[in-house]
C-alpha cells in the first residue's frame, strides 16, 4: 500500500466517523431549525421570561384549546374553556382539568404543539403543566395551568391559534419518581387543586 | 460468477482447494463470485417473500396468511431486497470488474474485502433467525418508522438493528475499498476522464455509500437507545419526535436508492455502446449527470413525506430539487438513444436486457416525476402508485441492468457462453412478467388502494389478479435464469477473449476465463 492509499483509507475513515456523528448532530440542528424557523409547531419546553408588552397596540385574536390522549392513556383530560378570546400582549390563565381514572398511580406527560405552525414562535409561556410531569394517585382530580401570552410581533393573518396538548402515560419510564413521590405523600390524601 | 476457475500448472499462486478457498480468500474474483451468489440467493429469497405477498393479494380477503404474517413478509422482502439482493450484487460485480477495468492486480484492501463479505450472510442469517422468534419478524416495513419500529415493534427489533449495524459496517468497507482501488491502483495512463463509465458510476456510489450509511447506523443506533436506554429521540412523550426520524431515514434513505440506481446506469452504458458498435455518446455528460445527480440525492429527502406536515416553503423547495434530477437523467437517456442512433444493432441479451432497462426506467422516472409533485403526492402517497413507481426503477431498472451485467461478463468470467437461446427465452419471460406485475400497480394506485395492507376493496380485484400471476411468472423465470447460469458455469462453448465483437476495456484484454491473478503487472493506458 503506497502512502497515498493510506491517506485515502484515513480520510474515508474520518468521513464515516464524521458522518455517524453528523447523524445524531441532525437531531439537536432539527430542533434548532423548528425553533428558528418555527417550523412543525415545536414549543420550548421551558417557562419563558415575562414579556413587558404594549397593551395598547395588541389586537383580539382567539385561542382554541384541544387535548388528546395517546393510545390507551385512560385518564380524563381535556381544557376547562375550549376557546378563549384573547389580546395580544397580555397574560392569561387558562386550565386543563385532568383526572386518573384508574385505579393505580400514574405519571403523565403533556406534550404541546401549535397550529398554525408559525405561530409557536409568538407564543410565550410564564408557566405550563406541560414543563413538568405529573403524578395522579388513584381517582385524584387536579385543575392544570397554562399561564401565557402571545407577543405583538404575531403575523397579521393569524387570528386563530390552536393550541393542542396529547397526554402521555409515562408510569413505565418514571418508576422511580412515581415510587419517591408516593413515599413523600403516602399519608396525605387531599387532592391538589379541586 | 464461476465456480471452477483453472488454476495452470505455470501459475503458482492458483486458488486453494477445498471450502477454505472461499473463506479465506483474498481473490478479488473469489469474493466477487461469493457476493453474486449471495446476493442470488438473497434474491430467490426475497422474491420467495413477494410471492407470499402477491399470493395474498390474489384475491380480496384473507386466504393465505395471517396480517400479522403478511406484515413481517412485507418487511423482509423490502429488506432483503434492497440490502441483501441488490446491493450485494453491485459490490459483487464491482469486485469482479473495478479491478480489471483499471488494470489493477486486486483491490486495494484484499483482507477487507474478505471480511466484508463473509459478515454480510451472518448480518442476514441474524435478520431471518427473528421469523421463528416470540412476536416475529419486523413487521414495520423496510423505512422502519419509528414509533412503529420503536414502541410497537416485536422484541426482534434488537436483531434487525444489529443485522442493519452488520450489513452497514459490510457496504461501508466496500466502499473504502472501492474508492482507495480506483483513486491508487488505476494503470499508469488512466485518467479519471479515461475511466470506464462503471468504475465512474461506482466511485460515485461509493462516495455515496460513506456518506450515508453511517447515517443509517446512527438512526438505528437511537432506536437501540429509545428502546432499551430509557432515551427518547423519537418518542413524542419525552419531547423527542417521531417526525424526526422520517428526517433522518430519509436522508439516509434518498441517496441510497441512488446507490441502487448508480452502477446500473454504468453497466447499461457499457452494454449498449458495445451491442451498437459504436463509441457512447457524450462520455463526459455522462459523468457530469450522475455527480449532480448523486449532489442532488441529499437535497431532496422530504419529497418521501410531504404529507407529514411541512411548511409551504419546504415543500415547494423538495419539489423543485426532485424534479431538477429529471435533467441530469433526461442527459443520461439521450446520451444512450444516441448512442444507438444509427448503431450496428445487434440484440444479444444482454443488450435486450440494457434496451429494457433504458425504457422501463424512464416509466419509472416519470411515475416519480409525478409523485414529485407535491399536491399530486397528497393523493398518490402510500397507495400502490407508489409501490408500481419503485418497482419500474428497482426491478426492470437495477435488477435487469444486473442481469444484463451477467450475461455481458458471465462468458468472460467463467469462460463459456451462455445459451443465447435460453438467455433470449429468459429476458422475454422477465420483460412480461415484469411488466404484468407492476402496470397495473400503477392503475389501482391511482383508484386509491393503499399499500402494505394485506386486504382491499373489491374495485381492485380484477388487476391484482393481473398482478399476481405476472408475480409469479416473474419469479418462475428467475428459477430458468439460474438455470442458464448454472449450465454456463458447467460448460459450453469456449468465449474468446475478446468475448463480445469490438468490446472494449481492459476486462477484454485478459483470456476468458482470466488467470487468477490479472494484471500483476500494470497494463498501459494510451
Amino acid at each position: 500500500m503506497n502512502e497515498g492509499g493510506k491517506k485515502t483509507i484515513k480520510m474515508l475513515s474520518l468521513a464515516v466517523l464524521g458522518m455517524f456523528f453528523f447523524s445524531f448532530a441532525l437531531v439537536p440542528l432539527y430542533d434548532v431549525f423548528c425553533e428558528v424557523t418555527g417550523l412543525n409547531g415545536k414549543i420550548d419546553l421551558s417557562p419563558s421570561r415575562i414579556v413587558e408588552s404594549d397593551i395598547s397596540e395588541g389586537r383580539d385574536i382567539t385561542v382554541q384549546f384541544v387535548s388528546h390522549n395517546n393510545e390507551q392513556m385512560p385518564w380524563d383530560f381535556g381544557p376547562s374553556d375550549e376557546v378563549i378570546n384573547i389580546t395580544t400582549g397580555k397574560y392569561y390563565t387558562a386550565t386543563y382539568y385532568v383526572k386518573n381514572t384508574t385505579s393505580k398511580a400514574m405519571v403523565a406527560q403533556a406534550i404541546p404543539s401549535v397550529a398554525p405552525s408559525n405561530a409557536a414562535a409568538h407564543l410565550k409561556k410564564l408557566e405550563c403543566f406541560c414543563f413538568e410531569q405529573q403524578i395522579l394517585k388513584p381517582g385524584e382530580e387536579a385543575l392544570l395551568p397554562v399561564r401565557l401570552i402571545f407577543d405583538n410581533e404575531l403575523p397579521d393573518n393569524i387570528n386563530n391559534i390552536v393550541l393542542s396538548y396529547t397526554i402521555f402515560d409515562v408510569t413505565e419510564d418514571n418508576l422511580d419518581e412515581l415510587a419517591s413521590y408516593m413515599h413523600e405523600h403516602g399519608e396525605d390524601h387531599h387532592s391538589m387543586g379541586s | 460468477m464461476s465456480a471452477v476457475i483453472e488454476s495452470h500448472d505455470d501459475h503458482h499462486h492458483g486458488p486453494a482447494k477445498g471450502l477454505t478457498r472461499w473463506l479465506f480468500t483474498t481473490n478479488h474474483k473469489d469474493i466477487g463470485t461469493l457476493y453474486l451468489w449471495f446476493s442470488f440467493t438473497m434474491f430467490l429469497i426475497g422474491g420467495a417473500m413477494a410471492l407470499v405477498i402477491r399470493a395474498e393479494l390474489f384475491q380480496p380477503g384473507m386466504q393465505i396468511v395471517e396480517p400479522e404474517f403478511y406484515n413481517q413478509m412485507l418487511t423482509l422482502h423490502g429488506l432483503i431486497m434492497v440490502f441483501g439482493a441488490v446491493m450485494p450484487a453491485f459490490v459483487g460485480l464491482a469486485n469482479w470488474l473495478v479491478p480489471m477495468m483499471v488494470g489493477a492486480p486486486d483491490m486495494a484492501l484484499p483482507r477487507m474485502n474478505n471480511l466484508s463479505f463473509w459478515i454480510l450472510p451472518f448480518a442476514f442469517l441474524m435478520m431471518l433467525s427473528s421469523l421463528f422468534m416470540e412476536g416475529g419478524a419486523p413487521n414495520f416495513g423496510w423505512t422502519f418508522y419509528a414509533p412503529l419500529s420503536t414502541t410497537y415493534a416485536p422484541p426482534s427489533v434488537t436483531f434487525f438493528i444489529f443485522s442493519v449495524h452488520i450489513l452497514g459496517a459490510s457496504s461501508i468497507m466496500g466502499a473504502i475499498n472501492v474508492i482507495v482501488t480506483i483513486m491508487n491502483m488505476r494503470a499508469p495512463g488512466m485518467t479519471l476522464m479515461k475511466m470506464p463509465l462503471f468504475v465512474w458510476s461506482w466511485l460515485i456510489t461509493a462516495y455515496l455509500l460513506i456518506a450515508v450509511m453511517p447515517v443509517l447506523a446512527g438512526a438505528v443506533t437511537m432506536m437501540l437507545m429509545d428502546i432499551h436506554f430509557g432515551t427518547s429521540f423519537f418518542n413524542a412523550a419525552g419531547g423527542g419526535d417521531p417526525v424526526l426520524f422520517q428526517h433522518i431515514f430519509w436522508f439516509f434513505g434518498h441517496p441510497e436508492v441512488y446507490i441502487m440506481i448508480l452502477p446500473a446506469f454504468g453497466i447499461v452504458s457499457h452494454i449498449i455502446s458495445t451491442f451498437s458498435r459504436k463509441e457512447l455518446f457524450g462520455y463526459s455528460s455522462m459523468v457530469w449527470a450522475m455527480v449532480s445527480i448523486a449532489i442532488l440525492s441529499f437535497v431532496v429527502w422530504a419529497h418521501h413525506m410531504f404529507t407529514v406536515g411541512m411548511p409551504l416553503a419546504a415543500e415547494l423547495f423538495f419539489m423543485w430539487a426532485t424534479m431538477l434530477i429529471a435533467v441530469p437523467t433526461g442527459v443520461k437517456v439521450f446520451n444512450w438513444v444516441a448512442t444507438m442512433f444509427r448503431g450496428s444493432i445487434t440484440y444479444e441479451t444482454p443488450m435486450l436486457f440494457a434496451i429494457a432497462f433504458v425504457v422501463l426506467f424512464t416509466i419509472g422516472g416519470f411515475s416519480g416525476l409525478m409523485l414529485a409533485i407535491t399536491p399530486a403526492d397528497f393523493q398518490y402517497h402510500d397507495t400502490y402508485f407508489v409501490v408500481a413507481h419503485f418497482h419500474y426503477v428497482l426491478v426492470p431498472g437495477a435488477i435487469f441492468s444486473i442481469m444484463a451485467a451477467v450475461y455481458y461478463w458471465l462468458p468472460k468470467w467463467c469462460g463459456n457462453m451462455y445459451d443465447e437461446r435460453l438467455g433470449r427465452l429468459h429476458f422475454w419471460l422477465s420483460f412480461i412478467g415484469v411488466n404484468v406485475t407492476f402496470f397495473p400497480q400503477h392503475f389501482i394506485g391511482l383508484a386509491g388502494m393503499p399499500r402494505r395492507i394485506p386486504d382491499y376493496a373489491l374495485q381492485f380485484a380484477d388487476w391484482n389478479m393481473v398482478s399476481t400471476v405476472g408475480a409469479f411468472l416473474f419469479g418462475a423465470s428467475q428459477i430458468l435464469f439460474l438455470f442458464i447460469v448454472v449450465r454456463t458455469v458447467m460448460g459450453g462453448k469456449k468465449a474468446t477473449p475478446e468475448v463480445w465483437e469490438g468490446a472494449q476495456g481492459l476486462e477484454w484484454t485478459v483470456d476468458s476465463p482470466p488467470p487468477y491473478h490479472t494484471f500483476s503487472t500494470p497494463p498501459e493506458v494510451k
